[in-house]
């Protein structure tokens, strides 16, 4: 996660910087792993707030993912806070589980909200990124962009839904439905800058004990996406949590793809007026033989 | 594990009896979830792409073909408005929300227009309107020219200039169908599609040489022939399947490590079914004996079809469950 030009075009660039002119203060939450206990009480919490079934088809019955203690698998359009499991058992005796309340990240430089074609992912005042539901119309490029795999279609809704970091609750000064619930304080809800000074304490506490790989994922403004508005205390490397470690916007591709399909169009273009007009200069070269 | 079995497509069920983890993380890409592009965006890809190349070798030979390309003229506009109909049914169809369609056009809550020109999706929107566009105006003077419409108003179509603009149109917007769709994918975060920035060409080569072919298939189901037509055609398409070839081999080896996201069969789909089915076998075969016509078009839009359901699907079955990456 270190310090990088960050490959996002002008004209979006010039975007999500008006988009985010309009900021109050941002809010975020920050997440340390190391106290999670998996309880899921964050997980409850948001569904009943956000009156979320408990499965995204709407059904009673909750089936067993068969792979760990964790059953909710991952995040989707109904479920928007996700705690994973994540065992590392190198001997049936001599292990540990890793916990992790995962969540949408509220991107500084969001992909979703880059993407989105109908303008239905806005940046609020917080600097959180919300999906308008009675605007959204289901084309699911959203889904595509978000490097974490936040996003999915609410089949109820069927439209992209994500956590708004509960836009409704934030408004009226209230702290969101999860870190509320959250018995531990693994999740905690505040001023970036205050997370970010909190988080770096806590960093160098876990390091001071011998904590050695304990580090912070998307805290760094200069990182990737210009930083998570959700970030994270980790003690293993992003991967092992199921982290891309270098997450990137979708339009690092653009130019390129965009440049080589122009050319391959010009030089097929070209290709086709001289295949398809060869009998036309055979004919006009017989008519001047004649 | 239930879930995830549903979520993947029937036949890998079939092909793949239980799914297995991905060992060692090859990209970053491989943590975005999949977006559902399935059936009807294959098709989509498909039918777009055939109807935009349509368009392209329509207005090209009008551009600089000569009066005994009439008739390949007027199969292509009628290929390309009747796929640039089913194009938009099927988007329409596609979303979550379809009567929201619009929503890509206006801002459903100012009214104003709605265009973000790095967004691929956005301007893909724009462009199949602007395509259509082109394809009914070349469809009308098709049907002049057919005197399946008499309606003088007509008249202005054929002359020089409006013929003219209709036709580099018909180019431009049969070119953008065909290839925008390749530049859609590289920009998401999507395992394969994202690792490489060659889907665009490949998608705008297989595009032309599909709608060759089927423009090659209807004439023949038509009775028209012209051997002069054909002949230049199946030149062109000769090209453009060497070319598709040629750039598939490079977008696999610009996937670098994700190629191994085809070491399944998948793989074997796109080797057997793309390059031995869809472009080997038609370039042996090729177009000069009478009989061949018919059986290299349909092996070339079969490969076009597979090469769609290759790219989307062997990227679709890609999963993060928990904290690992299922493929």
């Amino acid at each position: 996660m270190g310090a990088r030009p960050l490959p996002i075009l002008g004209e979006a660039r010039a975007v999500m910087a008006q988009a985010t002119a309009n900021t109050v203060e941002p809010m975020g939450f920050f997440t340390d792993t190391t106290v999670c206990i998996g309880c899921k009480a964050c997980e409850v919490a948001c569904k009943e707030w956000n009156q979320l079934p408990a499965r995204g088809d709407g059904g009673a019955h909750l089936e067993m993912s068969g792979l760990s203690y964790d059953n909710t698998v991952r995040l989707d359009g109904t479920t928007w806070r996700h705690v994973k499991f994540i065992e590392q058992f190198p001997e049936p005796y001599n292990g540990r589980w890793l916990m992790m309340s995962d969540v949408c990240k509220h991107c500084v430089q969001a992909p979703c909200l880059e993407v989105c074609p109908t303008g239905a992912i806005i940046r609020t005042e917080f600097d959180t990124v919300v999906i308008q539901s009675d605007t959204c119309n289901g084309c699911r490029d959203c889904i595509a962009a978000c490097p974490f795999g936040v996003i999915d279609i609410n089949h109820v809704s069927g439209t992209a839904q994500k956590c708004t970091l509960c836009y409704d609750r934030t408004t009226v000064g209230l702290e969101p439905a999860c870190s509320k619930a959250c018995p531990t304080d693994s999740i905690q809800f505040g001023p970036i800058a205050e997370l970010q000074q909190r988080a770096q304490r806590r960093v160098e506490q876990l390091q001071a004990q011998g904590e050695s790989k304990a580090q912070l994922y998307g805290a760094d403004r200069n990182g990737p996406l210009g930083g998570l508005n959700a970030f994270f205390l980790l003690v293993d490397e992003p991967e092992a949590y199921g982290l891309p470690r270098d997450p990137k916007l979708p339009t690092r591709n653009l130019a390129k793809s965009s440049m080589l399909s122009t050319l391959g169009a010009v030089v097929m273009t070209a290709i086709g007026a001289l295949t398809l007009r060869a009998k036309r200069l055979v004919a006009v070269a017989k008519e001047k033989q004649s | 594990m239930n879930a995830l079995a549903s979520d993947l497509w029937p036949l890998t069920s079939v092909v793949w009896p239980v799914a297995s983890v991905v060992q060692g993380i090859p990209s970053d890409t491989f943590y975005t979830g999949p977006p559902h592009f399935r059936w009807w965006i294959i098709l989509y890809f498909f039918v777009g792409g055939i109807s935009g190349g349509a368009l392209l070798v329509a207005s090209l030979l009008r551009l600089f073909g000569g009066r005994e390309d009439t008739h390949f003229i007027r199969l292509g506009v009628y290929i390309s408005f009747i796929g640039c109909v089913i194009s938009a049914i099927l988007l329409v169809v596609d979303l979550g929300v379809p009567l929201r369609f619009w929503h890509m056009l206006v801002q459903d809550n100012t009214g104003r227009l709605m265009f973000k020109w790095w967004s691929p999706m956005s301007i893909g929107a724009w462009g199949l309107l602007v395509f259509g566009f082109f394809s009914f105006l070349a469809t009308l003077r098709a049907l002049w020219d057919d005197r399946r419409l008499t309606w003088s108003t007509l008249e202005f179509l054929q002359r020089a200039p409006i013929s003219i603009f209709g036709a580099v149109g018909g180019i431009i917007g049969g070119l953008f169908l065909a290839g925008y769709t390749g530049v859609l994918l590289s920009v998401t975060n999507r395992p394969i599609w994202a690792d490489s920035e060659w889907l665009g060409l490949l998608f705008l080569l297989s595009g032309i040489s599909t709608s060759v072919a089927a423009l090659f298939l209807v004439s023949r189901w038509r009775g028209i022939r012209v051997p002069s037509t054909e002949k230049r055609l199946g030149q062109f398409d000769r090209i453009a399947l060497i070319l598709e070839l040629v750039v598939l081999v490079i977008f696999i080896v610009s996937l670098g490590s994700v190629a191994k996201a085809f070491l399944n069969a998948w793989g074997v789909l796109l080797l057997l079914g793309v390059v031995g089915v869809g472009i080997v076998m038609p370039l042996r075969m090729g177009r000069e004996a009478a009989h061949n016509v018919a059986t290299a078009s349909i092996l070339v839009l079969f490969g076009g079809f597979v090469l769609r359901v290759v790219v989307l699907l062997g990227s679709e079955q890609i999963h993060v469950v928990g904290a690992q990456v299922i493929r």
